[in-house]
């Protein structure tokens, strides 16, 4: 909100207040100034002079000499290249030291071998447009047309500085959308008096009534339709000061019916509209829904097909208005209207949105009744609108206006108590505090003992119970009276994370320390992701966003794979050569679609690894020891698998126990890695974390050591180069041998000393009982067993 | 014979003198003690000896030899000290050479800064609630004060599944989930994932909170400062003062901002808080009556307190991070600064 001092002084009179102690006033009263401009800040001695004499610079066809008459600052030669001014015009000269509106310095000098004293200025220099002064406008010298004194300061004699500020509003109060609405907090600010703008006027003896009908046929969505009659309208520029303000409010000025419209929206926050009353067929307002399929031209000259949630403004025929967004092109007003019907209403602030947005067309109006206009300003704005007509000479105002309201307008009344707001509040304000604050913000208030009566002014929407009442009187007393205390009145609560909260930090804490970084990646995954991992959609049910910010950001992610693998590709792009990176994230797993309920948010680790000390191997191992530490009280099973973006030769699944996958691990296929734009091996795995937590609840009982030595045997074993360390264990075990306490592969070996086709692979066994020294025989028979066990599937002792 | 004796001492001290190492002196035992040595050949003279002569003589080589051992033993002491030393400098190293040690990883600074306020409040007696991300009208913006037509929910480009399920733009749908189901007394925080339809240098679509939530009985605007300067202390340390000042949130009236004075200034001034010398870090308030009797709690009787503050926000403020993008691009050069 745009708020010219000049203008809100008019309403409550803060000559004597400095622009820092307003600034902080309304700062600890809610209203942050996000910004404080100052309009002209730099203009200065820009002075008046006369042109006494122009004459042919002798040495440039196209610049001139003038001798000036400056007043106190006496008779200067200026060059200039101006065409357009003559002998005896009056014109805005920068003498010696002057300052122009963008900082330039203007400094005494020779141009082509003859000394200027000055510089002759166009509205840009001194800062202003035409609606400052007729003129200011074009790009040459400004002459004026008054006959001012020679000498003068031109910023004083057209005043254009001012401080202007951009204020924050909060949603809950769109009665500060407006110049009085603030000027109203600042009178309670700075406890000054409110000057309400004028709104009387003189009347004709035409009543409304007998121009024209007025009908709200939807009083849900027009809670509060008035409509004045106004005749001898003579459309003219309005005044400078008017104009002035319009432009300081970044609004440009039409004429004066409109620019009143415009006005009065500024000033008081009603959105005003003016009808040309000879394109009113019939003589007549309704207000209703739209027909399907019927247009609207609006007064920007686009057409809109409409449909039954936009509201119109109608005449006997057609629609006249886009009601609260933008009147009609056909009954807009002309430079030869006459009589117009000027409108002050009250609509849904929703519906004005919806429209709004739905049509893709905005306009200060409907900007301002989105955030909700209250019922009573209509009248004030109608009563402001007309006024500034009669007082202005605008025209001949009805002696009557119509008024449709549908809405009490009762003011509401809280009923409570001083000990309930110093209770929510903490501290105890003084009765008189209290008092002295709701009055100052137009509360009618009583307060009888602990009693407290407020009535609450009728722009004042937002205020309903007494917690409403506390705040405004503790932002008003000001919030450093709150102290700080602790809990003291409360129950003492056990606090922390619950055990598999603690959990998940233990998975990170885990991976952190094994070197992986925590990423975090967004949430919505793009189409094409599926495609570069040759996923199959077609059964996962995607759940795809209405309204995300672009195909790419479209789906709620089924998988944290592509997101962490993009994650890795940028930093191999950015040579970040070596990484290790982690997300836990949820996957959303819809059962169908479009949703009815919301659906499964499942907590999964996403790992990716890459770089020359990386392989299948080192993934393993991180994934296991992970596991292990986290106390999974289960048994994994790893499993060959197939997986259309793995490598299909190394790659694999750990199933649970029921034969569930909870995981997959393996390298990026060459064939995804292509499509990704990467000839990096990446190994990658993602887990369902939820499938695996659930049993982090392995327990720990200490088994005692036997008292008797171990006995270890090295076997060196040849075997198919298919055979696999899995099936030669599955086989050792099979042997059933109570007393082998371990089993350890120390080396495998392929190469000359072997036959091509096979390789060698070295075990450590380690035998061990607790009840006796184990004798050798007994080992041998063992070891037998296991080698029967083995040559079965074609394993031979070396 | 005592002559030769101390001849044979000088020879053995002159030897000495000169043994530098271990081996040295081994072999100058030998020679002198060994089987074959100078003292035992002394020894071997006493054949020649007049029996009443030959004790004499057993007793002065005896004490030859106890001489030389000692001696040698004194000798041995510091031949020892110079072959550590010897060793000690062969194996000397360059101390500023690298330490070997495991490639430490890192945590997301989100995680941090979320950890950080999670041990905070935890020591206040607040539980961790995490609440889905995907929400409801109802629970996102209804049941906490935010009907359809409200102009609050311009404030928060919300993503939409369907016409009434959405990415939840605030985690204040966790309040309601712990109101719903929670029996006051209630201390709680939500952390999680957050979204609204914005994307430049200062908003992401995908952004986190800490949602706090306070129900009891006799609970004041006094102990929501309290509460959240302790936290701020533990955050930015405990020589910052923090200020309130009024805001609008739907689900809370009084609506609070909370600003921090600047820890980088300590308030005189300076770039990061823009000259005014506070920071702007949450946003909080008492709970709204509504949202309490939405969530079917007797608001005459149970008081609260809620706050929202954005881990991306503070942790911005805390590593100087200029940018929000930078959450989310995943370069591992911003990622492993934080260890």
């Amino acid at each position: 909100m745009r708020v010219p001092l000049s203008w809100l002084n008019e309403y409550v009179d803060i000559s004597a207040v400095s622009v820092e102690k307003l600034r902080d006033g309304l700062f600890s009263c809610g209203f942050e100034v996000e910004e404080v401009i100052e309009i002209n800040k730099n203009v200065n001695k820009i002075v008046t002079c006369k042109i006494l004499q122009k004459a042919q610079h002798p040495a440039a066809d196209k610049l001139f000499v003038c001798q000036v008459d400056a007043g106190s600052y006496g008779i200067l030669q200026i060059v200039t290249n101006a065409k357009n001014v003559q002998e005896g015009d009056i014109v805005p000269v920068a003498v010696n030291g002057a300052t122009l509106a963008d900082g330039t310095t203007i400094k005494n000098g020779k141009l082509r071998g003859i000394e200027s004293f000055g510089m002759f200025c166009g509205g840009e220099e001194i800062g202003i447009t035409e609606e400052y002064y007729d003129g200011a406008g074009g790009d040459s010298v400004l002459i004026f047309h008054d006959d001012f004194e020679l000498g003068q300061e031109v910023k004083d004699l057209l005043d254009i500085k001012d401080t202007v500020f951009d204020i924050s509003v909060t949603a809950n109060r769109p009665d500060c959308q407006s110049i009085l609405g603030i000027a109203r907090e600042v009178s309670a600010l700075l406890q000054l008096p409110l000057k309400m703008p004028n709104l009387d006027y003189q009347t004709c003896d035409v009543k409304t009534e007998d121009k024209i009908q007025i009908s709200v046929l939807d009083t849900e969505l027009c809670p509060r339709y008035i409509g004045a009659y106004v005749k001898d309208i003579k459309i003219a520029p309005s005044p400078k000061w008017m104009q002035k303000r319009l432009y300081l409010m970044g609004i440009r000025a039409i004429n004066n019916v409109v620019d009143i419209t415009n006005y009065v929206l500024n000033e008081i926050g009603q959105p005003m509209h003016a009808f040309d009353y000879r394109e009113l067929t019939g003589g007549e307002i309704v207000v209703r829904r739209a027909n399907d399929g019927e247009k609207i031209v609006t007064l920007d000259e686009k057409e809109f097909t409409l449909d039954s949630d936009v509201l119109v403004i109608c005449d006997k025929d057609k629609p006249s208005a886009l009601a609260g967004i933008m009147g009609g092109l056909g009954s807009g007003i002309k430079d030869d209207t006459k009589e117009i019907v000027f409108e002050a209403a009250t609509f849904k602030r929703d519906n004005i949105r919806k429209n709004s947005k739905k049509l893709n067309q905005r306009s200060d109006s409907s900007a301002r009744f989105e955030k909700g206009v209250d019922a009573c300003t209509a009248e004030i704005g109608m009563k402001r609108a007309l006024s500034l007509i009669a007082n202005l000479g605008v025209g001949t105002v009805s002696c009557s206006y119509i008024d449709k309201n549908s809405v009490s307008l009762e003011r509401k009344v809280i009923n409570t108590n001083l000990s309930k707001i110093n209770k929510l509040l903490g501290i105890q304000v003084p009765c008189d505090v209290v008092k002295n604050i709701l009055t100052g913000l137009n509360f009618e208030c009583t307060i009888d003992g602990d009693n407290l009566t407020a009535v609450v002014p009728l722009y004042r929407e937002d205020v309903e119970d007494y917690p409403d009442l506390a705040e405004e009187i503790i932002r008003m007393y000001g919030y450093d009276h709150i102290t700080s205390t602790l809990l003291k009145d409360s129950e003492i609560t056990h606090g922390g994370r619950n055990f598999q909260q603690v959990k998940e930090q233990n998975a990170k804490d885990y991976l952190r320390y094994n070197g992986f970084n925590e990423v975090i990646t967004y949430s919505f995954i793009s189409p094409k992701d599926y495609a570069n991992f040759d996923i199959d959609t077609e059964n996962l049910n995607l759940i795809k966003l209405k309204n995300p910010l672009g195909e790419d950001l479209s789906i709620m992610r089924t998988t944290l794979l592509p997101s962490v693998v993009a994650a890795a590709c940028r930093n191999i792009n950015k040579k970040n050569l070596q990484g290790r990176i982690f997300e836990i994230a949820k996957v959303y797993l819809a059962d169908k679609l479009p949703l009815e309920q919301l659906p499964e948010e499942r907590t999964t680790l996403c790992m990716v690894m890459y770089g020359e000390n990386e392989d299948f191997f080192t993934l393993k191992g991180a994934i296991e020891g992970l596991v292990n530490s986290l106390f999974y009280s289960k048994k994994l099973k790893i499993q060959k698998t197939i997986k259309p973006f793995l490598h299909p030769t190394r790659c694999a699944v750990y199933l649970d126990e029921e034969g569930n996958e909870v995981a997959y691990l393996g390298q990026l296929s060459p064939v995804t890695c292509e499509k990704l734009g990467i000839d990096k091996p990446l190994y990658v795995a993602e887990i369902d974390y939820k499938a695996l937590c659930d049993h982090f609840d392995r327990a720990i009982y200490i088994k005692t050591f036997s008292k008797f030595p171990t006995v270890e045997r090295d076997l060196a074993l040849v075997c198919d180069k298919q055979t696999t360390n899995g099936e030669i264990l599955d086989a050792i075990a099979s042997a059933k041998i109570k007393n082998l306490a371990s089993v350890e592969l120390f080396d495998v070996y392929t190469g000359e000393h072997i036959l091509s086709t096979k390789k060698s692979m070295a075990y450590r066994l380690t035998f061990s009982s607790n009840e006796k020294t184990l004798e050798v025989e007994e080992v041998d028979n063992y070891v037998r067993k296991i080698l029967n066990k083995l040559d079965a599937i074609g394993v031979k002792l070396r | 014979m005592s002559k030769k004796i101390s001849e044979i001492l000088q020879e053995v001290q002159e030897k000495l003198t000169c043994a530098d190492t271990l081996k040295i002196l081994s072999d100058i035992k030998v020679d002198f003690l060994g089987r074959n040595g100078v003292v035992t050949g002394l020894l071997k003279g006493m054949r020649d000896l007049a029996p009443e002569e030959r004790p004499l003589l057993g007793q002065q080589v005896n004490t030859l030899r106890a001489q030389i051992e000692q001696l040698i033993a004194n000798r041995e002491e510091v031949v020892k000290k110079y072959e550590l030393q010897r060793k000690y400098e062969t194996e000397a190293i360059d101390i500023t050479l690298p330490g070997k040690q495991n490639e430490l990883g890192t945590l997301h600074p989100i995680t941090l800064v979320k950890n950080d306020l999670i041990d905070a409040f935890s020591g206040l007696g607040f539980v961790v609630y995490e609440g889905p991300e995907i929400e409801t009208d109802k629970t996102n913006f209804q049941m906490l004060n935010i009907p359809e037509d409200h102009p609050a929910r311009d404030m928060q480009d919300t993503f939409y599944i369907t016409d009434s399920i959405l990415l939840r733009t605030h985690t204040s749908p966790g309040q309601v989930h712990v109101m719903t189901t929670t029996k006051p007394p209630i201390k709680v925080m939500c952390p999680g994932r957050t979204y609204r339809s914005d994307d430049d240098a200062t908003h992401s679509p995908i952004f986190h909170q800490i949602e706090g939530l306070v129900v009891d009985k006799n609970l004041s605007l006094c102990d929501l400062k309290g509460t959240l300067e302790e936290i701020l202390k533990h955050i930015f340390g405990k020589d910052i003062k923090t200020r309130l000042r009024p805001s609008y949130f739907p689900f809370t009236e009084p609506s609070v901002e909370v600003d921090v004075s600047c820890f980088e200034c300590g308030g005189k001034g300076c770039k990061l808080c823009k000259g005014t010398g506070w920071i702007e870090v949450l946003g909080a308030g008492m709970v709204n009556r509504n949202v309490l009797k939405n969530c079917g709690i007797d608001p005459d009787v149970y008081t609260g307190y809620a706050f929202g503050i954005g881990l991306e926000r503070i942790a911005m403020l805390k590593y100087h991070i200029p940018d929000i993008r930078m959450f989310f691009d995943d370069d591992l050069r911003f990622v492993k600064q934080f260890k």
